[in-house]
């Protein structure tokens, strides 16, 4: 299992890439919309990603409540230490 | 050697690598067709382009298909680059995300109108500009389709209704380009994620019950309804015109 750095790692990676950001602009407390200026679309393709990369399922209510980096970080360790136990 | 070995083929619907249309013109490259693959617009452009990085011989052109004059631009571009084509895959649809959830009869006539300009009336604008490419050859066209244009597929809503107009012009498309040995058919996929899906509302459930109720017992892949989509553009399936394809793990034929 990943620890929590890794985690944090990935998803910055690949919001940065998404997103064409420097990782370092991007911080835990940043919106996607707000502070990052990503559309709808690229929220989507986000959510796609990081499921493909964690092997996840992030589903459309959970999505709505993924607002910032952080959110999207605690979401998939919380799912991961699930189905870690599951 | 491939089955479609020196075919040129225009493939419109590509957003990203989990698209339909991606997976189709991957495997018609694989099977030796030379590509003009489309973007809707820059936003997609960068996107588009890396994935055509990718295949051997492949081109990239904007078109945004509800833009007649960029249907021309397209069809001029495509004249001087790979010159002719043997097949067509159309990919697209539209509807707002409002439309895509509760009661379908709230839907504004605007939106309404914009669906099925979208999602199927541009597949007869598409075949008509490009068809003067494709004369005397004996050409493929293939459009994607989905069971909500039969049934009431909830949340599926107005595009269940431009895509029973989509099948339709599939049969009417079909009737007039026969004498000219072209072929027109759709593809019935089950539900596959991707961008387009992501708007429609309680999609997972969906994908749930395939999983649980198709007669394969599982949900289908873009590499399946790719592999689909070559035998249709290729010679394999010369007799077959007018046709919808169900490529959804057998979901069609189920009462409950």
């Amino acid at each position: 299992m990943q620890d929590h750095r890794e985690i944090e790692q990935k998803v910055v990676q690949i919001i940065a890439e998404q997103l064409d950001k420097d990782p370092t602009q991007i911080r835990m407390e940043s919106r996607f919309i707000e502070d990052l200026g990503a559309d709808s679309l690229d929220v989507m393709q986000i959510v796609m990603n990081l499921e493909e990369a964690f092997g996840i399922q992030i589903s459309e209510e959970d999505t709505e409540k993924i607002r910032t980096v952080g959110d999207a970080v605690q979401f998939i360790a919380q799912y991961m230490s699930r189905s870690a136990s599951a | 050697m491939g089955l479609l070995e020196g075919k040129h083929g225009l493939v419109l619907g590509v957003a990203n690598k989990w698209s339909i249309a991606w997976a189709i013109a991957r495997a018609a490259a694989e099977q030796g067709a030379r590509l003009m693959i489309t973007y809707q617009n820059e936003r997609f452009q960068k996107q588009v382009q890396s994935l055509a990085d990718t295949l051997p011989d492949a081109r990239t052109a904007p078109c945004d298909v509800a833009d007649e004059a960029q249907l021309e631009a397209l069809r001029q571009t495509v004249q001087a680059t790979i010159g002719h084509l043997d097949f067509i895959v159309h990919s697209i649809a539209y509807a707002h995300k409002d439309d895509l959830e509760g009661p379908f009869y709230p839907v504004p006539k605007d939106r309404f109108m914009a669906t099925l300009d979208i999602s199927a009336y541009s597949l007869v604008a598409v075949v008509r500009t490009l068809l003067p490419l494709m004369e005397g050859r004996s050409g493929s066209v293939l459009t994607m389709t989905y069971i909500g244009s039969e049934r009431v597929m909830p949340n599926y809503n107005v595009m269940g209704i431009a895509k029973a107009a989509l099948e339709a012009i599939v049969r009417y498309l079909a009737h007039d380009l026969g004498p000219s040995g072209i072929r027109v058919n759709a593809i019935s996929a089950g539900p596959i994620k991707t961008l387009a899906a992501s708007g429609i509302g309680d999609f997972s459930r969906i994908l749930e019950i395939y999983q649980t109720r198709s007669p394969l017992r599982r949900n289908v892949t873009q590499e399946d309804v790719a592999r689909a989509a070559v035998f249709l553009l290729s010679d394999m399936a010369s007799a077959i015109t007018g046709t919808v394809l169900y490529v959804d793990a057998g979901f069609h034929i189920m009462g409950v």
